[in-house]
């Protein structure tokens, strides 16, 4: 018999906790047949963020890390000044890396810190129960936010993608989503190559990874992917944002 | 090794990569200025780096790091700045992992001054970040102490992966004093076999995490914790007692104040009042027992610190009501002055009531 798919190397056999339907499973598997694929599982240190992917390190099979809320660069920082042929990648959710994080994710770039970032966009607080997080897109309604985001209020949605590919040290930066198997394909090409990027030295990478959240978004899983498509996507447009090859492209 | 004269700041930078410590990451912050900068200069000539953080909440974050992957590391700052870095203190007592915090501390609450204070004793000790834990905290009384406990420190800190804190003062960070490097003991450490390193898959992962989701398992770890502090509030009590024999009134102040205290107790000897010190050089664990020592006759104790009353509340925890305790302080950065001190001994003895203010 032929062996067509086996989960990857990079993960463990713990069964994921996520909900159903929920993207963070894709995410993690496309991230860790990444490190497999590029031959660095043995050298990886993956860093779990506080959110709803707070036990990354029980399903990356690679030495991992469990950082406060929003400090995993500075973890990651750490670890790769000590272990500069480690590959050092965080993996954050919006909450972690846009709201509390903000300042060691800006500041790692900044440093051209020689790490990537994972960071998983849904628009929303999934752990702590669908609060409005700096990405929720206005008119979206949130625990936090019940007759929906008013950018009067609370601002529009932050577009860290764009913002963080304005830092000199930042050297890949593109956005991506997981929403339909084409998707994900590029979605993981994006990701190996931010890996590359971090293995020859070249600087910060981050890929954002536009996601769903059909528990908290109050939607199956089929129309949460519906969802992001109609109404992330737009505004979050996918693309590269740097690269070193200078290439800029918005959609 | 010859004496050298050093600045307090940069002997605990030269203390510290004597002690194999290569990395240190930091946030300028006055009064401590010169660690950071003396790192800055001296490690990358051993090959280490020094980094220059965001923020003293990166700053913690990135030793929490290093020392998870390993590495001896440093971070030093002071008051305000080691507040930013309670949450960090935390993770990394949690996480069992080692590495050395200087706090030259200044006075608060806020903002407060920049002069030398002792009102972080509670900082030091009791800590700001959330959970059971605890942190050795040792307290130089002088610069040879900087450099014999941040040595040490780091060799604690391994022993059992805990981080330490050194509390000194503005005064000790910025004053000079000849110093001499001591040889280092042959160390038997064991190797971190814990630490991230990447397992280039020769060996099952290893993880540095504080979550413990299942309340059992959390409650194990807090118990093994406990455990280990009771261990370490068993073996690495420091202390110093100074002309205790035969006193009929004792002192306890450490750090920059217990020098003047010293010097109090000299001149009160000379007019033939009998005054002896104890001085804690482990503020965590506290020389609780050493007190036992005091002899019965003694008519007094008199808590002498940079502020308004903290490491008191130990002194009266150790005293356990046999001694009437008194106290005086100066909050604001003063030091206060040998006479100051003598006098408010003198009329505690004559049995007048006595002034909390310095």
């Amino acid at each position: 018999m032929n062996i067509v798919f086996e989960r990857t190397k990079g993960l463990t056999d713990k069964t994921f906790h996520y909900c159903p339907g929920c993207t963070h499973g894709i995410i993690h598997r496309i991230t860790m047949e990444a490190i497999e694929e590029i031959g660095l599982l043995g050298k990886a240190v993956g860093i779990a963020p506080v959110g709803c992917a707070v036990f990354a390190y029980e399903y990356f099979n690679c030495d991992s890390y469990e950082a406060a809320h929003g400090r995993a660069p500075a973890v990651a920082t750490g670890i790769k000044r000590v272990h500069p042929d480690c590959l050092v990648f965080t993996y954050q959710g919006d909450g972690d890396l846009a709201a509390i994080g903000t300042g060691e994710i800006v500041q790692a770039a900044h440093r051209g810190e020689k790490i990537t970032a994972i960071f998983v966009n849904n628009a929303i607080y999934g752990m702590t129960g669908g609060q409005m997080a700096p990405t929720t897109l206005v008119g979206q309604k949130a625990t936090t936010a019940p007759y929906g985001r008013d950018e009067n209020h609370t601002g529009k949605p932050i577009l860290m993608s764009e913002m963080i590919a304005t830092i000199p040290g930042a050297a890949y930066i593109e956005r991506v989503a997981v929403n339909t198997p084409a998707n994900i394909r590029k979605a993981k090409k994006a990701i190996k190559k931010a890996f590359e990027i971090q293995r020859e030295g070249k600087g910060f990478s981050m890929i954002e990874v536009l996601s769903t959240c059909p528990t908290n978004w109050g939607m199956t899983p089929e129309a949460a992917l519906d969802w992001l498509e109609e109404n992330m996507m737009p505004y979050y447009k996918l693309g590269v944002y740097k690269s070193p090859e200078g290439s800029v492209n918005n959609g | 090794m010859a004496k050298i004269l050093m600045k307090g700041n940069e002997a605990f930078g030269a203390a510290a990569i004597r002690a194999g410590c290569k990395y240190f990451f930091g946030y300028p912050i006055t009064p401590q200025n010169e660690i950071p900068e003396y790192m800055s200069r001296e490690l990358p000539k051993v090959g280490g780096c020094f980094l220059q953080a965001e923020s003293e909440i990166a700053a913690i974050n990135m030793v929490y790091g290093a020392a998870g992957a390993g590495a001896r590391v440093m971070t030093s700052s002071s008051s305000p700045g080691i507040a930013l870095k309670q949450e960090g203190i935390s993770y990394i007592a949690a996480c069992e992992l080692p590495c050395v915090i200087i706090n030259v501390s200044r006075g608060g609450p806020g903002l407060g001054g920049i002069q030398p204070s002792q009102s972080d004793y509670f900082q030091n000790t009791r800590g700001g970040g959330n959970g059971d834990y605890r942190t050795i905290v040792y307290a130089p009384a002088s610069l040879q102490e900087v450099v014999d406990m941040t040595m040490e420190a780091f060799d604690v800190a391994d022993r059992y992966r805990i981080p330490v804190i050194i509390s000194a003062d503005g005064m000790i960070g910025q004053m000079m004093e000849p110093v001499e490097f001591k040889e280092i003991k042959d160390r038997l450490m064991k190797p971190k076999d814990w630490a991230v390193t990447g397992t280039e898959e020769k060996r099952t992962p290893n993880s540095i995490n504080s979550l413990y989701i299942v309340h059992e398992e959390l409650e194990e770890h807090n118990w093994r914790l406990d455990s280990k502090h009771k261990d370490i509030e068993k073996n690495e009590v420091q202390h110093e007692i100074y002309q205790l024999q035969d006193a009929e009134f004792v002192v306890v102040a450490y750090g920059t104040t217990s020098r003047v205290v010293r010097s109090a107790v000299l001149d009160l000897r000379k007019e033939g009042i009998n005054v002896g010190l104890i001085r804690p050089k482990t503020l965590w664990p506290f020389p609780y027992k050493v007190f036992n020592e005091i002899p019965e006759k003694v008519k007094g104790i008199l808590a002498v610190e940079m502020s308004t009353g903290q490491m008191i509340d130990d002194v009266k925890i150790a005293n356990n009501g046999r001694f009437p305790i008194h106290f005086m302080g100066s909050p604001g950065g003063s030091i206060p002055a040998d006479e100051i001190i003598s006098e408010r001994i003198k009329s505690i003895l004559r049995g007048e009531k006595s002034e909390y203010r310095i």
